[in-house]
């Protein structure tokens, strides 16, 4: 019985999200006694494998044998499917990013196992195999029963702590060929170059209708890079095109779950709630009281954004030049 | 070309969610159910790529016949067919090898789901269904077009966004930016009434997940505001007692 870890890589680097995967199979194996593998498509710096056993990894499998530079979820599940059975892999732990979950699945169906995305806490292991996930947008949890010898679950980013956990890990190397060769092409990557993936942001700052147009989304983005925030917006802000529609949030748009998000002028829609309120402190700047919003707030400024976010700006700009 | 659009149907955007029997149930009571908005997008995409070349759209539903009145909307909207496999959908895994069984000797070219369903979140059928039948599959789409067998598509990566191609037959997962949902008119509603709706029996199975209990978010302590004049202050509580920048 061994779990393994899909150690996921941006850029040639592992992701913090991977860093939270193998910390929940560590979790898993020091309750159970499994070896804890971390697998890396592709990778093959040394210096960057061996980031994994601070975390708790006990061996670091590198794939090589095919190209992984561009994405194909038929072809990496295949290859880490074929890791799971060459090591006897019973339970596989990946994120829930937009590449796990395109793999989760087909991984899932590979080793004919139970599957289990949008998991967000770490399993109870007392009476059987249970998850919780995410439903309902945002609104709700479920704890989920695994009704399966074998596992796929895919790991919610910032769900939980990454805990140092060195280990002298081994180190081994494993060539994979696919059996069918892939049939989809990248033809080109367009990254949002020097900002902070939504999706992987520990802090967020958004904007709705109440900021009036898009000309003043320039106050937003100066309180994001103030506090190494992503911004975001509400869905009339990126339907009226005043931001793209990847900064929508909610129900319908993206479910984040940062450490820290900051709603400016945005009323607090049920639909927009769903997708942000698993945020551990939420802030809203609203000049309405009766907004919604401060219902599901931790703390508020009852404002004109106009006025509260220059103040904003300017504390953030000095603390960060302080520390 | 021969289009799939697999369609979940799911509690209104506005509804309140609740549990029952001690939190093991979602509370149904009262709630309007509608198609999954991700695939009402996949549905107007596949009828905007079907229409120009004479193509076809099928719309399949795993679920019980409370469902028709939503599959009977997708027809209104311009599916030229439907069939719903009549069974309750457990699960993801339970609902891909229905969809599966049901749609491997059928030649479909191009088979469309929604990136993911907004009561159960999972955003797996698409993969799993692709799995099961050999297809390639791309997840989050934001852009399809298909010339000569080939698919253009894009797709949203973590911070940003990939174009690639792939050829036919392959299995899509829609979202937002891929287009404007379609709202039926007079004449799809008129039409609709008289257009195939099948009804199939399950025979695949295999759930493998039990929902064993439910609960809802903390209760937020109630909200500490700060004066819009002193908003400085929020910084620092933010730093020094939330302890969040
Ligand atoms: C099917 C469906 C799905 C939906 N999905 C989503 C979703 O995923 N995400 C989402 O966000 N919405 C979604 N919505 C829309 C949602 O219901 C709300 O309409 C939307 O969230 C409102 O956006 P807003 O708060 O920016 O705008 P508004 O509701 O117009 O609110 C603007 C707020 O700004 C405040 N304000 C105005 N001026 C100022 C000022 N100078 N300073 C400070 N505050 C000011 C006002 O008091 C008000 O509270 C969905 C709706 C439907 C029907
Ligand atoms: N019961 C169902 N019947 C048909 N298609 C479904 C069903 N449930 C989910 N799907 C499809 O799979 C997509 C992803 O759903 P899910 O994996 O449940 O999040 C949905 O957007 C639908 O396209």
């Amino acid at each position: 019985m061994t779990i393994l870890v899909f150690a996921e890589a941006a850029d040639g680097a592992f992701k913090k999200s991977s860093f939270e995967a193998v910390c929940y199979a560590r979790h898993i194996g020091n309750k159970t006694g499994a070896p804890v593998v971390a697998v890396a498509l592709g990778i093959t710096d040394a210096a960057v494998l061996e980031s994994l056993s601070h975390y708790g990894a006990d061996q670091v499998l590198s794939v090589a044998g095919t190209s992984f530079d561009h994405f194909d979820a038929q072809t990496q599940s295949a290859a880490l499917a074929a890791a799971a059975q060459s090591l006897g892999a019973n339970t596989v732990i990946v994120s829930n990013t937009y590449s796990g979950k395109a793999i989760a699945p087909r991984l899932a169906v590979h080793l004919n196992a139970a599957l289990a995305s949008n998991v967000v806490e770490l399993p109870s292991l007392d009476n059987g195999f249970r998850v919780k996930r995410g439903v309902f947008s945002g609104k709700a949890f479920a704890w989920v029963d695994m009704n399966a010898d074998s596992k796929v679950i895919a790991l919610t980013p910032n769900s939980i702590d990454v805990t140092r956990d060195e280990r002298s890990a081994s180190y081994n190397t494993m060539n994979f060929q696919p059996a069918v060769a892939s049939r989809l092409q990248v033809t080109g990557i367009n990254k949002v170059s020097g900002k902070i993936p939504l999706t992987e942001a520990e802090v967020v700052v958004s904007g709705g209708r109440g900021l009036k147009g898009p000309e003043h989304w320039g106050m937003i983005e100066e309180l994001a890079t103030a506090l190494g925030a992503a911004t975001a917006c509400s869905k009339p802000v990126s339907d009226m095109g005043w931001r793209p529609h990847s900064e929508h949030v909610g129900q319908t748009g993206i479910t984040i779950k940062p450490n820290l998000y900051i709603a400016i002028g945005i009323s607090g829609a049920i639909q927009h709630l769903a997708g942000v309120s698993s945020s551990k402190v939420i802030v809203a700047i609203n000049k309405d009281a009766e907004a919604p919003f401060f219902k599901a707030a931790d703390y508020g400024i009852v404002g004109d954004a106009f006025e509260v976010l220059p103040r904003l700006i300017a504390a953030a700009r000095s603390g960060a030049q302080q520390a | 070309m021969k289009i799939l659009v697999c369609m979940s149907v799911v509690p209104d955007t506005t509804t309140k969610i609740t549990f029952t029997d001690g939190d093991t149930r979602f509370n149904t009571q009262g709630v309007q159910y509608i198609i999954n908005p991700y695939d009402e997008l996949a549905l107007t995409r596949a009828l905007e790529l079907a229409e120009p070349v004479n193509g076809s759209v099928t719309v399949v539903h795993v679920g019980l016949a409370d469902s028709e009145p939503s599959i009977r909307k997708a027809l209104s909207i311009g599916a030229g067919e439907a069939v719903r496999i009549n069974a309750e959908p457990t699960d993801a895994q339970f609902v891909a090898a229905e969809l599966a069984h049901w749609a491997k000797d059928k030649g479909f070219d191009l088979i469309m789901t929604g990136r993911e369903s907004i009561d159960y979140n999972s955003g797996a059928v698409g993969g799993l269904l692709a799995a099961m039948l050999d297809m390639p599959s791309v997840n989050v789409i934001t852009k399809i077009d298909v010339q000569g067998g080939l698919a253009h598509l894009e797709r949203d990566i973590d911070g940003g966004r990939e174009s690639s191609q792939c050829s036919l037959p392959l299995v899509v997962s829609a979202q937002k930016d891929l287009c404007e949902p379609r709202i039926p008119n007079m004449r799809g509603i008129m039409a609709a009434r008289t257009k195939p709706l099948a009804v199939v029996e399950p025979a695949a199975g295999g759930a493998k997940t039990h929902y064993q209990k439910y609960e809802l978010p903390p209760a937020k302590q109630g909200v500490r505001l700060i004066d819009p004049e002193r908003a400085a202050d929020l910084i620092n509580i933010l730093r020094n007692e939330a302890k969040v920048i």
